[in-house]
């Protein structure tokens, strides 16, 4: 590829500017004031959805500054770098997810935790990473769009991961990475006449599986759908959130005003459900607000994976893009009622490590692959 | 590889590659469009609903129940008060273990298997925070034993709830009547609001005829409370208000001679102060423990109560009713002078019966053989029958009826109690209305002495006696005076009368009714002995049962229930009266020897106390 400039970025005497610094320290600067605006508004969301437990601040803040960190680190590796170590990290992933369903310890009622003695470790979270970027690395070796023969072992590489966190079970994050997966695949322009049949195929087997179901499994998979149906069981986090959400009404009960969130009638106020409690306090006015941040983000995640220079980085960073959305999405979605409930956090403001600490290394890797561009005759 | 045909590829899969960036975000937008509407739909749409929800997430309402009025008598005595009933009470919340606990707690305090069964069927229908009883009606020593080992009982509480409680229960029973737990029927008549956490309502008597008053008026609390029912703060407080202290005519001391000197005889009795119409002593007997009723009677009580041949229940002074026999006499004299059919001193000649004119049938004076020549001073006296037999056929019924009207008899006397029967008092117009039937001349005759058709209440008989006691003032007669500390009835109309043509005519009847009494031949002379003051009255036996023509009465051959009432009105003193007598004693015999002996226990409480 002799026909590419030569030249490092670093040396272009033209970038003499402000972003000519950040870029040298492969920073998006959109994308860093982006992520910081959130990660505020997260603060100070949790401050209230937390009872004024300032300690919760504490451990969050420190969270996030390990995470932004963490984001700045995997920013300096080449996505060439990257693209080598993708297989490796998969198949290591895939050989620590058997590790925990069979030594895992349990969490909340489910194996997804590895414990290494001095820190423990989800290696879900390892694969909404190391699965797209699996799959964007077997496809960038080939023509696009990808033969029928090589959809198949995409297509396994994707429900090898998933399955595994499904079984643990976690089914939000085997949704995650299902969605990573295919959204690789999406990109990568496998033919619409295959999407349909695959869509198609889904819907003919629904039924045929509902029937061979046993009663109690009927009325679980009912139960899934309509939480409403049991207000004290299931149904019971719903309801309380779409209380909280709706009674905030257009322009909320001000900030620290959530009685659901402080009078504990809404579960897990402080992490999967605290968009409720933001929903609340701030309205309809500041749920706008809000999304469209995200979606911005979304939008400079996009615009970087048209702007790539290569398919393992086009692939994977428009992979990134979308899953962000997607998780975004489900989260939002269940906690106002309009999917399922499950445990998804909000991204970036939800309190919790480790999806905190994946979630920014995929913003990392998105300014990785930003910066460390090689200009076309500029 | 070629890089030629690499370019073209590049270019061809970059803009593949575009393409379907762009149809992503087609999607995603599509997503966030999604979102937004859920969120425009709940917070605009849905608002209201979801604010109404989550305000009675947090904002607990809970009702406070007013303490109920007293009931005192007039002498400041209480006759219906609020005490503390004692419930053992567990919050399952705060017990580390149900069962162990309950095991535990029957160790110190007898709880029977029936109780445990119930409580564990409330705990699983509560929620987790609320007090559960699961024994209650505690005694002082149970309540003491608890106190002592109550360090040992996390969450486990006594609960003290008032509960109505009569300290002169059979006394009163009929008067002050009873509550009880609020049933189906009552439930559609009261204000459910009101009656939020209310578990008793009146029943009978004053707690029936005052129950608005007594009640008083729900508070509310508003409070501000945690998902598992911690109360936070109070939001708003509105305080119930308590029900109104009443203040009854009933003198607990004389009512209780009054039902002393009844003994184990059936039967009621009315005392009316003539200056006011203040209902002294209203007794019904047999009377009942109230009491009973109060926490749930039991079938088998209840039944027994009920289907009693003496029917305790039944109020005998207030719905009893009975022909008045001679005791109407004073008053139908007295329509004779009015209708000027005798004069005062005009004699009859009295067989021992009487004869319509053309007819066969004897009307028999209850003494074989006649009073010879009485006047009418002297058939008061001697309650001669003939004499007003010969005066009722000459009165005629119509006549009868219009001034025995004026003394109230046939209709209610307007006591503020309910329940009061009206009795019965006969005309053509009534028999033609209720029977369809014509008026036989000779109903007239029987209706002169107080039988027949005529039918009193032993208050309604009080309440006439106290008019010729006022000289024809009527005082109309109340049973509560005060509602708190204002008067519980409109003021007496001023100066209602019965009026005389010749008001002499007044002094006559009561010369001769005290002559009942303080006369040589008074059929109640035997209560004069020892009085210190003089008394007015009248003598009456009922007939329960007719006696044949050919056959007479004979008291040892008739069963029981057969057995003549006995009656006695009488007011004393007679010059400047203060009380209002009328006895009846069912299936007692004679008026002057069963009935007086009763009044005058009562007029030596009254007149004693008065003086």
């Amino acid at each position: 590829m002799n026909w590419q400039s030569p030249q490092p970025l670093s040396s272009k005497p033209a970038q003499q500017e402000q972003g000519f610094s950040l870029r040298a320290l492969h920073i998006d600067s959109l994308l860093l004031v982006l992520l910081l605006t959130l990660a505020s508004v997260g603060l100070f969301i949790l401050m209230s959805a937390g009872h004024e437990n300032i300690n919760l601040i504490y451990r969050q803040l420190t969270r996030l500054g390990i995470a932004f960190i963490t984001m700045l680190v995997i920013a300096q590796i080449s996505p060439n770098t990257l693209k080598r170590l993708s297989p490796f990290l998969f198949l290591g992933g895939v050989i620590l997810l058997i590790g925990v369903l069979l030594f895992g310890d349990m969490g909340k009622g489910a194996q997804r935790w590895l414990n290494f003695e001095l820190f423990r470790f989800q290696p879900s979270e390892l694969m909404k990473l190391a699965t797209p970027m699996m799959i964007a690395w077997y496809f960038s070796n080939r023509n696009l769009p990808p033969k029928l023969k090589h959809i198949f072992y995409a297509t396994l590489f994707i429900a090898i991961p998933t399955l595994l966190i499904a079984k643990q079970p976690d089914l939000g994050t085997a949704i995650l990475i299902a969605t990573s997966g295919i959204a690789v695949l999406f990109l990568a322009g496998i033919s619409w006449k295959l999407i349909s049949l695959v869509v198609a195929a889904g819907a003919g087997l629904a039924p045929i599986l509902w029937g061979s179901m046993k009663t109690y499994q009927q009325q679980r998979v009912l139960t899934f759908l309509d939480p409403e149906s049991d207000p004290l069981g299931a149904g019971y986090h719903i309801i309380q959130s779409k209380i909280a959400i709706g009674s905030g009404g257009v322009l909320g009960k001000g900030w620290m005003n959530s009685s659901q969130a402080r009078l504990e009638f809404l579960p897990e106020s402080s992490t999967d459900f605290i968009f409720a409690v933001f929903a609340e306090e701030f309205g309809l006015v500041g749920c706008i607000g809000l999304l469209l941040l995200y979606f911005l983000l979304f939008a400079r995640a996009m615009q970087i994976s048209i702007q790539a220079q290569d398919n393992f980085c086009r692939l994977l960073a428009g992979s990134i893009a979308i899953t962000f959305f997607v998780y975004l999405f489900v989260n939002v979605g269940m906690v106002s009622g309009i999917l399922p409930v499950v445990g998804v956090p909000l991204p970036l403001i939800s309190y919790g490590g480790t999806s905190m600490v994946s979630l920014l290394i995929g913003f990392g890797i998105l300014m990785s692959i930003h910066t460390h561009r090689k200009l076309l005759s500029s | 590889m070629d890089t030629q045909f690499d370019l073209k590829n590049s270019y061809q899969e970059s803009r593949l590659f575009r393409a379907r960036a762009l149809v992503s975000i087609i999607f995603i937008v599509i997503l966030l469009i999604a979102l937004l509407a859920r969120m425009a739909y709940l917070q605009t749409t849905t608002h209201e609903k979801y604010a109404a929800l989550s305000q009675g997430n947090y904002v607990r309402l809970s009702v406070i129940t007013p303490v109920r009025g007293l009931i005192f008598d007039s002498n400041g005595q209480v006759l219906a008060e609020n005490n503390p009933s004692y419930s053992l009470e567990v919050i399952p919340e705060q017990v580390p273990d149900l069962q162990a606990t309950v095991k535990a707690l029957s160790k110190i305090i007898p709880i029977s298997a029936h109780e445990i069964k119930r409580f564990n069927k409330r705990i699983k229908q509560e929620r987790r925070f609320n007090s559960i009883p699961i024994r209650q009606r505690l005694n002082e020593r149970e309540v003491a034993l608890f106190a002592v080992n109550r360090h040992r009982f996390r969450g486990v509480e006594i609960q003290a709830r008032p509960v109505r409680h009569y300290p002169h229960s059979e006394l009163v029973s009929h008067v002050v009547g009873y509550v009880a737990a609020i049933n189906e029927k009552e439930l559609k008549k009261i204000d459910t609001v009101n009656y939020r956490n209310s578990r008793f309502i009146g029943k009978t008597g004053v707690e029936k005829s005052f129950e608005t008053e007594l009640h008083g008026f729900v508070g509310y609390q508003q409070t501000e409370n945690t998902a598992r029912g911690r109360t936070l703060k109070t939001l708003s407080l509105a305080p119930p208000i308590s029900g109104n202290a009443l203040t009854t005519t009933i003198d607990i001391n004389l009512q209780r001679v009054a039902y002393q000197a009844l003994g184990d005889l059936t039967g009621a009795i009315a005392a009316i102060d003539t200056r006011t119409g203040a209902v002294r002593a209203l007794v019904s007997k047999p009377g009942f423990d109230s009491n009973l009723f109060v926490q749930g009677i039991d079938h088998a009580s209840y039944n027994s109560l009920q289907h009693s041949a003496k029917k305790p229940l039944f109020n005998r002074a207030l719905r009893g009713q009975y022909p008045p026999g001679s005791t109407l006499k004073p008053f139908l004299a007295l329509a004779g002078l009015e209708e000027n059919v005798i004069s005062s001193h005009g004699r009859i000649n009295c067989p021992g019966y009487y004869q319509l004119p053309k007819q066969e049938h004897k009307y028999r004076d209850w003494k074989k053989g006649g009073h010879g020549n009485v006047n009418v001073h002297d058939a008061i006296v001697q309650s001669c029958d003939v004499f007003f037999y010969k005066l009722a056929h000459r009165l005629k019924i119509d006549r009868m009826h219009n001034f025995l009207a004026r003394f109230g008899f046939g209709s209610k006397t307007g006591i503020n109690l309910l329940g009061e029967k009206s009795g019965l008092l006969p005309s053509k117009e009534w028999k033609k209305r209720a029977r369809n039937q014509v008026w036989f001349p000779g109903e007239t005759l029987i209706a002169g002495i107080g039988q027949g058709f005529n039918l009193t209440t032993p208050l309604q008989l009080a309440n006439a006696t106290a008019i010729i006691a006022n000289r024809g003032g009527i005082k109309r007669p109340f049973i509560v005076e005060k509602i708190n500390d204002k008067a519980a009835t409109a003021k007496q109309p001023t100066e209602p009368q019965v009026s005389l043509k010749k008001p002499k005519h007044w002094q006559e009847i009561i010369s001769a009714m005290r002559d009942v009494i303080h006369g040589p031949r008074g059929t109640a002379r035997r209560i004069k002995i020892g009085a210190q003051f003089d008394m007015a009255g009248k003598t009456g036996t009922a007939q329960v049962f007719g006696v044949k023509q050919n056959e007479e009465y004979d008291e040892n051959k008739i069963v029981e229930h057969l057995k003549d009432h006995a009656l006695f009105i009488a007011f004393a003193p007679v010059e400047n009266p203060q009380l209002a007598v009328a006895v009846i004693v069912e299936n007692g015999g004679h008026g002057g020897s069963v009935a007086a002996p009763i009044a005058r226990a009562i007029f030596d409480q009254y007149i004693k106390v008065n003086e």
